[in-house]
């Protein structure tokens, strides 16, 4: 990579002293510092998220004024998707679709665990930089290269992928079935193996780095709970992802080449097609046995960076740490074995339903231990309610509400009536992505210092986060009722049942807070990119934090510390210890003669 | 055009902005306001009251939807596991309920008791083995409970006996419409196979398997009350599922698998009409429906029809464009009815007997069948699959 930057033009531009040449390319495009890198994910992200975004403005517009024409739809879908402004009913399907695959994969994987993965774990752990570079730097130009594709895929003629981010086959694999599923579907499956490659690569890197890269003293029980986070997430992407890849790969076998893994007896379009003896159960399997550990590859780094955040601002030890730890592994042992619970209802054997309804519940248990100890961490504390620590709040909040109705969706006997109803996806909005989108907001707000050597305005952070916590709930508490009326998800229009006339008042609420909460994003992304140019310098420690990464300069440089690298003497959660002037004692200080540990890392 | 304008004020529109925020910048030097962007004192304690008042948003909300939105919820159940699932619902509810009241209070009470100060300090404190032991044990309890519970309910429902006496009825999916096939007096369906599929055989039943002389296919189902209906439902194409949200029921249609799903309806359609929930959802229904019909007069459109009330089968499993309309109407007659309803409908072996008499005598004086044959893609492939299965 730097061979083909060192003789470029740009090559004058950047001509710093440092002991490694850069050249606008090797720093900006091709770099292989993890700073660099965590940016461009986060950019990329952020972007891809600005997409995701949109598109479901669209289509809850469609839903609270059903068959309505807007001048918006011609604008943004064009004339062939929105003929007239009235959006089609198979691109109403395509927008629920890639709304749902960029939020999970291109957002809230990439860009959350991408961005805080690459940037905190050398940063928090004492390492020059990931345990290889140049695999990083392929990882986020995979991961760029699949975003393009999945973009591009929805330009095609005959539609974007429109067969929902689960992407069951029959639905999937034919072209007859849904318009989508032709050149939309291929460039969708194209883009996610992608996906996959960027993101394994990017796991085995974490893995890699936390096992063999960290400093002097910096025992695994002395690691922030945001490293022990992103250390458990690229564990669980590394067991499940190649089984998604493997998924993908049979579908596209099925479409192309005619082979019936997933397909059996079809009569389509009055014609009998040659499949047989392949099942779409087999396919719910392979993709759920990845599709929810997903949830939790989502959900853990936006709960460690969470753990950090509340700590440094509550100025008090994260409380049960090591507890904190087990049910971090809990989650992440339990998640392989309760996909199952997705599927309930899908014909498979009953007998099997009881199992998965016994491995999820357990799940709430490590899940409650989390919740009981971000609130005792807060008892007593010393709030610096800064944004980060709002967003870090408002997270808890919402993982609670969210989930706690997962008890009801995880017991297969209360899945029957519910399944796939609104309440599914108030659920998983709530638990999963609203929750994980406040962790990233968290960290951006947090850790903005340190990735721009400036800080983002706190008055607009506050606006932004109020706004959107107001509108969240207003968006997804309504939708329990909704889904409890029974009327079932990914419907273009409900006006063909007349037994769902009351629910459209409901409706249009949910879009109208889905408007504004959307429309005050701005406010962030303004604030965002205000701040990299213009915002207030920053110190080197801003929020007064114990952990390794604030001791580095705030000027970003190669090797992350100037001379040689920090020495770790105590664990990163000594805020407001008895027998210490300040009310933080970094990890880089020794301990005092006599000083005991006084948790049981 | 306007699209163009529309992002050229926008462009505008954010410059300004953009402006006002420097000159405000600017105003600010030499002010010795704090502007270190970093959590004052008086952030913490504007915030720590916001939070306080979130919590009081989030009670007022979440109580005042109760009240709103509550008479949405599906009423009393059809079918005769409803209550049970009923039941198991209304303990999960008590639960989330008690959790969610609970912690809400403590987190955002929190945030706002413990507001920071300069003057202040945290208490450093660590762990606590005992509190921990607390609540992982609680949890473990409470979730075992609903574990056997919920299993009991489960296994009830989903595993019927085989000596039980039921009635066995096909669903039968495609998109985007359903159809019920009854076994008849012998209650054994006849083999099927989407290969079969010609004409008016929608369904694909072997005419020739002796059980399935009797079956009859239909495009509104009607179950008796007080029956045990066994369904066993298939797919033509792609995943569906049969949602009867009113009988708690619901199971998915797999092509190339038959699934099944038992429920003894409890309650005929005009009993269930006469249920006072129903009767006011109706009312309320129509009083919308009425107000949308004059909209729609004035605007010199047709009117909307009232509203009766019908139990339903819907798809709820995202099946191509037109999924949102893939239904199918239900009744639940009395056992005398539904005998007298199902009387005088044709069999699946008679109506395909009947077509081709009917094919033969138009197709006769005008054209050869072997053109007919090359012209019907259709007829060849089921052809030559019969023959292939043959084989």
């Amino acid at each position: 990579m730097g061979a083909a930057g060192h003789d470029h033009d740009h090559a004058h531009d950047h001509d710093h002293a440092h002991h490694h040449k850069d050249t606008f390319i090797t720093k900006y495009i091709f770099s292989i510092d993890h700073k660099m890198i965590a940016k461009q994910y986060l950019i990329t992200g952020i972007i891809m998220g600005i997409v995701g975004v949109v598109m479901s403005l669209l289509f809850r517009m469609q839903i609270a004024w059903p068959e309505e024409s807007f001048g918006i739809f011609k604008f943004l879908l064009g004339e062939k998707m929105a003929p007239g402004g009235v959006m089609r009913n198979d691109i109403y399907l395509a927008l629920v679709t890639i709304h749902g695959t960029i939020m999970v994969f291109f957002v809230l994987t990439a860009g959350l665990s991408g961005t805080f993965s690459n940037l905190l774990i050398p940063l928090q752990i004492g390492a020059r930089d990931m345990a290889s570079g140049f695999l990083n730097m392929i990882s986020y130009w995979l991961f760029f290269t699949s975003s393009v594709v999945m973009i591009c895929s929805l330009f095609v003629e005959s539609g974007p992928a429109s067969a929902g981010w689960t992407i069951y086959p029959p639905l999937s694999a034919l072209p007859q079935a849904i318009p989508g599923s032709g050149t939309g579907m291929t460039l969708w499956l194209v883009s996610m193996a992608i996906f996959i490659a960027s993101s394994l690569m990017g796991s085995l890197n974490y893995v890699v780095t936390v096992i063999n890269l960290r400093t002097k003293g910096m025992s695994m029980t002395r690691l922030p709970l945001t490293v022990w986070a992103f250390f458990i997430t690229a564990v669980i992407g590394i067991v499940s992802f190649p089984v998604l890849l493997s998924a993908a790969l049979m579908l596209i076998m099925d479409r192309s080449f005619g082979t019936s893994f997933f397909l059996s007896d079809i009569f389509i379009s009055g014609e009998v097609l040659h499949y047989q003896g392949g099942s779409p159960v087999l396919f719910e399997h392979l993709f759920w046995f990845l599709g929810h550990p997903e949830v939790y590859i989502v959900l853990l780094p936006a709960l460690g960076i969470t753990s950090e955040i509340i700590a440094t601002n509550s100025r008090k030890p994260i409380f049960g740490y090591r507890a904190m730890i087990a049910s971090i592994l809990a989650i992440a042992f339990l998640s392989t074995i309760v996909w199952g619970h997705h599927m309930f209802i899908s014909g498979m054997n009953p007998f099997l339903g009881s199992v998965f309804t016994f491995t999820t519940l357990l799940i709430a248990i490590p899940s409650a231990v989390k919740a009981f100890n971000y609130i005792t961490t807060l008892w007593k504390g010393n709030l610096q309610l800064n944004p980060a620590m709002l967003f870090s709040i408002g997270l808890v909040s919402t993982f609670i509400s969210g989930g706690l109705t997962g008890i009801i969706l995880g017991d297969s006997t209360l899945d029957i009536n519910v399944h796939d109803t609104y309440f599914v996806v108030a659920h998983f909005h709530l638990v999963m992505g609203i929750s994980a989108l406040y962790g990233f907001f968290a960290g951006v707000y947090h850790w903005f210092p340190r990735m721009f050597g400036r800080m983002m305005n706190k008055n607009l952070g506050y606006i932004h986060f109020w706004v959107t916590a107001v509108c969240a709930y207003g968006v997804f508490y309504p939708m329990h009722f909704i889904g409890m009326a029974g009327l079932p998800r990914r419907y273009y229009t409900n006006s063909n049942f007349p037994l769902f006339d009351d629910l459209a008042d409901v409706n249009v609420l949910i879009t109208t807070f889905a408007l504004v909460g959307a429309a005050f994003q701005l406010v962030f992304m303004w604030n965002f990119f205000y701040s990299i140019f213009y915002g207030k310098k920053s110190v080197q420690n801003p929020w007064k934090s114990n952990t390794l990464e604030w001791t580095a300069p705030v000027e970003h440089i190669h090797g992350n510390w100037p001379g040689e690298l920090p020495t770790v003497h105590r664990w990163p959660y000594d805020y407001s210890k008895p027998g210490h002037d300040d009310d933080f004692v970094p990890q880089t200080t020794p301990m005092k003669e006599g000083e005991e540990e006084l948790h049981h890392a | 055009m306007t699209s163009l304008l529309v992002i050229i004020v926008l462009v505008l529109l954010s410059i300004a902005i953009w402006q006002m925020t420097k000159i405000f910048d600017l105003t600010q030097v030499g002010n010795k306001k704090e502007d270190s962007q970093i959590a004052t004192d008086n952030d913490n304690n504007v915030q720590g009251y916001l939070m306080f008042g979130f919590l009081a948003f989030l009670y007022i909300f979440m109580i005042y939807g109760m009240f709103k939105w509550g008479h949405l919820v599906l009423g009393t159940p059809a079918s005769e596991h409803g209550p049970d699932y009923d039941n198991l619902m209304y303990i999960s509810f008590a639960i989330i309920f008690f959790v969610q009241a609970i912690t809400q209070v403590l987190l955002h009470y929190f945030a706002f008791k413990y507001r920071g100060a300069k003057d202040k300090k945290a208490l450093y404190y660590a762990d606590n083995d005992k509190l921990e032991f607390i609540w992982t044990i609680i949890p473990v309890i409470v979730l075992a409970g609903l574990i056997l519970y919920g299993l009991y309910t489960w296994t009830n429902i989903m595993f019927v006996d085989e000596d039980e006496d039921v009635m066995v009825v096909e669903l039968y999916a495609k998109q985007f419409s359903w159809e019920a096939r009854y076994s008849g007096k012998d209650n054994v369906l006849g083999k099927a196979n989407v290969r079969l599929i010609e004409g008016v055989n929608t369904m694909g039943v072997d005419v020739n398997d002796p059980n399935a002389q009797d079956d009859i296919s239909v495009t509104e189902l009607h179950i008796p009350k007080g029956k045990k209906i066994l369904f066993k439902l298939r797919s033509q194409d792609i995943l569906h599922s049969a949602y009867m949200p009113h009988f708690r029921a619901q199971m998915n249609c797999v092509p190339g698998m038959v699934t099944e799903f038992a429920f003894r309806p409890t309650m005929t359609t005009d009993e269930m009409r006469q249920q006072p929930e129903i009767v006011e959802k109706v009312s309320n229904i129509n009083k919308i429906r009425a107000k949308k019909t004059a909209q729609l007069v004035a605007e010199g459109k047709t009117a909307l029809d009232p509203y009766t009330f019908d139990y339903l089968l819907l798809c709820n499993k995202i099946c191509g464009a037109s999924h949102y309309n893939m239904q199918m109407k239900i009744v639940v007659d009395t056992p005398q009815d539904f005998q007298a309803w199902l009387k005088d409908k044709k069999t699946i072996v008679n109506a395909v007997k009947e077509d081709l008499a009917s094919k033969k005598a138009e197709e006769k004086p005008v054209v050869a069948p072997v053109q007919a044959k090359v012209l019907d893609s259709t007829v060849v492939a089921t052809a030559e699959d019969k023959l292939e299965e043959k084989k």
